[in-house]
């Protein structure tokens, strides 16, 4: 890249990338911008027009709206509380050396490489479901009476079906981290006197911090954008309609193209205020 | 009080027996130091006096309690790794600090002893940085810091200075031997730099393959190694070998002399060679000489300015008493 040249040359090389990339990006974002401000009920012609922010009004002051943000926090924080949680220790325990180490560690990553849609439809009939599923048996086998979990818990079983499939990736990354972990700094706290929890709460937890801000990083920008196993399992009743949810009932069911598209634009703003966030910690934490 | 003791300490790891049943006595505030070629097991004998190694069979005593299956925490010890393994998200002082942190000692108390380890170390002025900040002769003295806090019972030092750069490891190695007179601590060093060993150690412990080769004070080892292994591993550069005929001489199986106990002539001595490489330190020359009918070259230390290039005829002439002796066993006949 020294000369002018071939600076010239690089540039022509990468353009068609760059502008493929901006086209993909721009066209459905400007065109989700300019729906946005207009009346657009496919099913309903003939009162086509720029209504302003009518739409964003709507939108917000729909009781629909604050429910389905709360929904979708309580959904993305659930999933990254318990992916975290497990996936460090997973990491800790696949560190160990086992028996038969290389077999477990690819059974752990497998549900990574399920698609949403079967691994939701798998729990929700051979797991979950009130009659046959697994953990009615398993409920009636201690003489409990079996839950119907995706009707009484579920908010808790789509959490539950997301984590089991981001959980591979959390552990994966922490995995990884937990083994590029100096053991001469566990050693050494060893003999400073830590005992085993003082050196996972001082040593290992701290070495971790940065691949656990990557994997929260990385999750949430998946997770605010679930909607497969929503789809599959409660198509949104139960309160569990989160905003991406919202946003495709208001465009598809109630075929109100404009309405959606405002509702669109309020989740970009809503991914950009997690993403600044997010940044902030995790640039803080890579700086160090 | 640190008195270490090993008794019939063996160590195998499955069938591979890396250090069979050994004893050794520590005395109180001794300086003692493992030295021996890479794989000897020097590391894993002080890692099994830490701790972090149980013992096949055998016993541990330190300060006269049996230490044998206590865990490392318990054994009153500090430890100094090559990788000096500070914890990099602490501060200097977060890292001196947590030894006893974990001890439970108050916060004043804490501070009082970190702000005492780091004047004693020089280290005042850098508290508030990370490891990630500091040079290697820095983090070196962090990590000593951190042992010294905890007023352990002896020290224990695994090649603390194999990370740094020669002239930085000179001034460690007078830090480190300023540190024991001062303290007066048992301290137990490992490293395979023999130069290290003879300037630091009270006693010096040679190892090889796990077998204590033999324990003796600097210049006992110099003066009068028990066998080939410990002749040729004491002393820099090493001692010169001879077999055959000129051993044969001496009634012995083999023959050695060290580089600064040969005189070197340009007219006439016991042998004869050519000059090949030489070493010129200022002070010191040292000629790889290339004797008549030896194949291994022979190290002769000359003085600083010597008028004999690469190819000239010289003359050695070796100091009779000086010759050491060595049997068809390798150990030396007196």
């Amino acid at each position: 890249m020294a000369t002018q040249h071939s600076k010239a040359a690089a540039r022509l090389m990468i353009s068609p990338a760059v502008v493929l990339l901006l086209g993909w990006m721009l066209v459905p974002l400007t065109m989700t911008l300019y729906f946005s401000f207009r009346r657009y009920t496919p099913l309903r012609p003939g009162n086509e027009g720029w209504v302003g922010f009518d739409n964003y009004q709507r939108f917000i002051t729909s009781s629909s709206f604050l429910d389905s943000v709360g929904t979708t926090l309580l959904m993305v924080g659930g999933i990254l509380f318990i992916t975290v949680v497990f996936g460090v220790l997973l990491g800790l325990l696949l560190d160990q050396p086992i028996w038969g180490q290389g077999i477990v560690r690819i059974l752990v990553i497998a549900p990574f490489f399920v698609m949403p849609t079967v691994s939701a439809l798998v729990w929700k009939n051979m797991f979950l479901d009130p009659v046959n599923g697994l953990l009615s048996h398993l409920w009636e086998f201690f003489g409990a009476t079996p839950v119907d979990w995706l009707t009484q818990a579920p908010l808790f079983s789509i959490i539950l079906i997301v984590s089991w499939q981001w959980l591979p990736f959390a552990t994966l990354i922490l995995l990884t981290a937990v083994q590029s972990l100096d053991s001469e700094q566990l050693e050494a706290a060893e003999m400073d006197g830590a005992p085993p929890i003082k050196r996972f709460w001082f040593i290992i937890l701290p070495h971790l911090a940065r691949a656990i801000t990557v994997v929260i990083l990385i999750q949430t920008i998946f997770l605010l954008s679930i909607f497969a196993e929503i789809f599959v399992t409660t198509s949104g009743a139960f309160g569990t309609r989160t905003l991406t949810y919202l946003v495709y009932q208001r465009v598809l069911e109630s075929q109100n193209v404009g309405l959606g598209s405002a509702g669109g634009i309020y989740a970009v703003i809503l991914a950009n205020i997690v993403a600044i966030f997010l940044m902030r910690i995790v640039g803080k934490n890579l700086d160090a | 009080m640190g008195r270490i003791t090993l008794e019939k300490v063996r160590k195998a790891f499955g069938d591979v027996e890396v250090i069979p049943p050994l004893d050794l006595t520590i005395e109180d505030g001794e300086f003692v130091v493992f030295v021996g070629p890479s794989g000897c097991g020097k590391s894993t004998l002080l890692r099994i006096i830490a701790g972090l190694e149980d013992v096949s069979s055998g016993h541990i005593e330190i300060d006269g309690t049996d230490a044998t299956t206590l865990p490392p925490a318990k054994r009153s010890l500090a430890m100094v790794f090559q990788s000096y393994a500070l914890y990099p998200h602490m501060t200097v002082r977060k890292n001196i600090a947590f030894p006893l942190r974990m001890a439970g000692f108050s916060k004043a108390e804490q501070d009082k002893k970190v702000e005492a380890a780091a004047s004693v170390l020089n280290l005042t002025a850098y508290l508030d940085r990370r490891p990630g900040q500091l040079s290697g002769g820095q983090r070196q003295r962090v990590a000593i810091g951190r042992s010294i806090v905890r007023e352990p019972a002896a020290f224990l030092f695994d090649e603390p200075l194999s990370n740094l750069d020669a002239a930085l490891r000179v001034g460690m190695r007078l830090e480190i031997s300023e540190l024991h007179k001062r303290l007066a601590t048992t301290m137990v060093y490992v490293t395979h730099d023999q130069v290290e060993a003879m300037t630091m150690a009270d006693k010096i412990v040679v190892l090889q393959a796990g077998r204590i080769e033999q324990v003796g004070s600097p210049l006992e080892l110099y003066k009068a190694p028990r066998n080939k292994f410990v002749a040729g591993f004491i002393g820099s550069p090493r001692m010169n070998f001879l077999e055959g005929a000129e051993a044969s001489k001496h009634g012995a199986h083999t023959i050695g002399v060290r580089p600064e106990h040969i005189e070197v002539s340009a007219e006439a001595g016991t042998w004869k060679g050519k000059v090949g490489v030489a070493e010129h330190l200022g002070s010191d020359t040292f000629f790889h000489v290339h004797l008549d009918g030896e194949s291994d070259p022979m190290t002769v230390r000359a003085g600083g300015e010597v008028g004999m290039s690469y190819g000239d005829t010289i003359y050695l002439t070796p100091q009779a008493e000086r010759i050491q002796r060595f049997g068809q066993d390798g150990l030396r006949m007196t």
